[in-house]
């Protein structure tokens, strides 16, 4: 159980890029779950489908430099705090070649 | 029992197999597999038939791949492969070895890492980066990559590996204590009077000689070389080379003495093939003296090149040697580099190629 669930935090909604969930079979687009964070939703991620945070986070530890997380319209980071039922959505940037 | 040949390919988006019976005529090729991802390194592990692959994904970070069924279906793990938190992140794995039970990952920026459970997860080798040198390295035009992991045949202990463009370094404690081992080798890119520094030169690819621990060969930007005293010190072994430069270095299965190489045009000569005709080049005396194999290869008009990583030899007898390009083909020799055909073409430029014979 994370620290989210033991502390009955309200449920947030994760939106997840293709190409992640791709990585993790099983995986849905769109995950319920508790969080106050944007840290607790990718531990509370990570918890479910182990490895996910690395694939979103660096050991800075900081959102990857080519990986978004936005909510309400804004890049958020690691720290910013999530009000229930926030639709928050990880995205990743446009590279390529 | 029948044999079957896997060309192991780690290309700049994806991994591919390329599969053939022990007669090696005919080749079917399978992928792209990892997600696309870029694959700077795969290679298998002949007494389990695993596969693994080293990659780094712009939005994803590093990863090591696994395939326990020779291709159809692969996992990915990062867990524990990662400095400490402040430090600047791991862009990408760039090369495996696998010794015994261990499997050991080299990562940009230059670090080494162990995996006791197959590639599940990861502990850093600290002491390379705790080497008083480390403040000094700088990245060559690929990063500051460590590209090469040599390990000794009986004594786990002995580690060398080659950093771009930092040099060759070697532990005997299991990497607890490393020192340099470069000298001999120059650094044509320093100012004058200060070409054979005690680390900097921009070594591009290390391998040893079977059987022979203490012989290794070197590509290096600045040079051929070969060691028989585990680097300690090293021998230009360039004359009779069309180049002094070029990536990639490939022993024979078994040996010592013969060494396949594919010398580029130059540093600043474009980095193709010289005169735009494709050749390996091959020594059966270590070095003393060298010939082109060239039949069956593009012989105008190639203007590839050919990374580090990408040519290999498979165990069977006679060797099979292999390399791609930058431009996607894949060349085979069934015959130790004598005749050649183009087993692959219009790939992702190809990263690094490895060969795996296995039991059908």
């Amino acid at each position: 159980m994370s620290n989210a669930t033991a502390r009955n935090v309200p449920l947030v909604v994760a939106r997840l890029p293709g190409v992640l969930i791709d990585l993790f079979p099983g995986a849905p687009r769109r995950v319920e779950l508790p969080a106050s964070t944007v840290k607790e939703m990718i531990d509370g991620l990570d918890a479910r489908w182990p490895g996910m945070r690395d694939r979103i986070c660096d050991s800075r530890p900081a959102i990857r430099r080519h990986m978004n997380v936005f909510l309400d319209g804004e890049r958020a980071t690691l720290e910013t705090r999530l009000a229930p039922g926030t639709e928050v959505f990880v995205l990743t940037a446009i590279s390529g070649g | 029992m029948p044999e079957k040949v896997l060309v192991l390919i780690g290309t700049k988006k994806g991994a591919f197999i390329a599969e053939s019976d022990g007669k090696r005529g005919s080749w079917k090729l399978r992928g792209p597999f990892c997600e696309h991802w870029p694959m700077n390194h795969v290679v298998g592990d002949p007494k389990t038939g695993a596969i693994y692959g080293a990659g780094g994904n712009e939005w994803f970070g590093p990863a090591v791949w696994k395939s326990d069924d020779l291709g159809e279906t692969w996992k990915h793990s990062s867990e524990g492969l990662a400095y400490d938190a402040g430090e600047e992140p791991i862009k990408a794995v760039w090369s495996l070895a696998r010794r015994n039970g261990s499997l050991y990952a080299g990562v940009q920026p230059a670090g080494l890492f162990r995996s006791d459970d197959d590639g599940v997860t990861w502990s850093h080798i600290e002491g390379l980066q705790r080497h008083p040198s480390r403040k000094d390295w700088n990245p060559g035009g690929a990063g500051l990559i460590l590209h090469s992991i040599v390990t000794h045949p009986r004594d786990e202990e002995q580690i060398w590996v080659g950093i771009s463009s930092a040099g060759v370094f070697y532990t005997w404690d299991g990497g607890k204590t490393w020192e340099p081992r470069n000298r001999g080798t120059r650094a044509d890119f320093l100012p004058e009077g200060q070409n054979y520094p005690e680390f900097g030169q921009c070594v591009h690819c290390l391998v040893m000689a079977p059987g022979k621990p203490d012989r290794l060969y070197q590509q290096n930007h600045c040079g051929m070389y070969r060691s028989d005293d585990g680097g300690k010190s090293w021998q230009s072994i360039e004359k009779g080379l069309p180049s002094t430069f070029g990536f990639p270095a490939a022993t024979h299965p078994r040996d010592a003495d013969t060494l396949f190489l594919l010398p580029l045009n130059g540093d600043s000569a474009g980095r193709y093939v010289p005169d735009a005709k494709a050749a390996v080049w091959k020594t059966e005396d270590a070095g003393a003296t060298w010939l082109d194999e060239r039949k069956g290869l593009p012989q105008e008009n190639c203007y590839a090149g050919v990374l580090r990583q990408a040519m290999a030899t498979d165990s069977l007898e006679p060797a099979g040697v292999y390399f791609g390009t930058s431009g996607g083909s894949l060349f085979a020799s069934a015959d130790e580099g004598e005749n050649w055909s183009e087993i692959a073409q219009h790939l992702p430029a190809i990263l690094s190629v490895e060969a795996m014979v296995v039991s059908e």
